[in-house]
């Protein structure tokens, strides 16, 4: 099981801010987990129509999308940050 | 006193730069402030959202501090970014460097506001004053370049 968060629009078009999921052993990178999330549902595949603006952190860390999830236990996907 | 602070309280720059300009040896204090603008892309707004990722948002500005601090003879440093709806004219993020001399100063604020437009985990939700749809703003390319232009020698293949 691990914890995903989801920030800013795409929060918004997942309806939710987090959630726990288990997903299987072929899940290995970010950009794999995204693949499995956008087959969730409607609302995921809206979410990650463009995967490549997505970004990922790990354990509140910035990561690529190729980056091995390994132990990581909170996943957390938004768009290009916009502050300051 | 911590030298980040994130919150969705309205943030007192004055109070804030008087306490680093009092520090010993202090010849130089740049701030600067980030403001609501009265307008985005040409049509007057009501208010920004500003939505964050609450722990990683202050660890990532912590790095950054810590990054400026090898890089200049820092005496002080503060960054406060404020959260939630933010109204024209209200401050939405403030950052504070005091050296001994200006040059350190001038660089070390500019580095940390270029780092935390690109780095820290900070997004705005533009709410028009006509009513229409709320809107996320879009990250600007020039944002990227301007904090690529810190990146030492040896990173700069990332």
């Amino acid at each position: 099981m691990m914890k995903v968060l989801y920030f800013a629009w795409l929060r918004e078009r997942i309806g939710k801010a987090e959630e726990e999921i288990d997903p299987p052993a072929s899940v290995v990178t970010a950009s794999d987990l995204i693949e499995w999330l956008r087959g969730r549902g409607e609302e995921y595949a809206l979410a990650f129509n463009n995967p490549k603006i997505v970004r990922v952190a790990f354990d509140r860390t910035h990561v690529q999308p190729g980056a091995k999830i390994g132990g990581a236990r909170e996943i957390a996907f938004f768009p290009p940050m916009t502050g300051g | 006193m911590s030298e980040v602070h994130i919150s969705e309280r309205t943030i007192d720059t004055t109070a804030e730069a008087a306490a680093l300009s009092g520090l010993a040896n202090a010849g130089a204090l740049v701030t600067f402030s980030g403001i609501c603008r009265r307008d985005e892309d040409g049509s007057p707004i009501a208010a920004l959202f500003l939505e964050h990722y609450p722990g990683m948002a202050e660890a990532e500005i912590e790095r950054h501090v810590e990054e400026a601090k090898t890089r200049w003879p820092l005496l002080g440093v503060r960054v406060v970014h404020r959260t939630g709806r933010i109204t024209p004219g209200e401050t939405i993020v403030f950052v504070a460097a005091a050296s001994s001399h200006r040059e350190a100063a001038f660089a070390a604020a500019e580095f940390l506001m270029d780092y935390l437009k690109t780095r820290a985990p900070f997004w705005k939700k533009v709410e028009r004053a006509d009513g229409s749809a709320d809107h996320w703003v879009e990250a600007h390319d020039k944002d990227d370049a301007a904090a690529a232009r810190w990146r030492k020698p040896k990173d700069a293949a990332e």
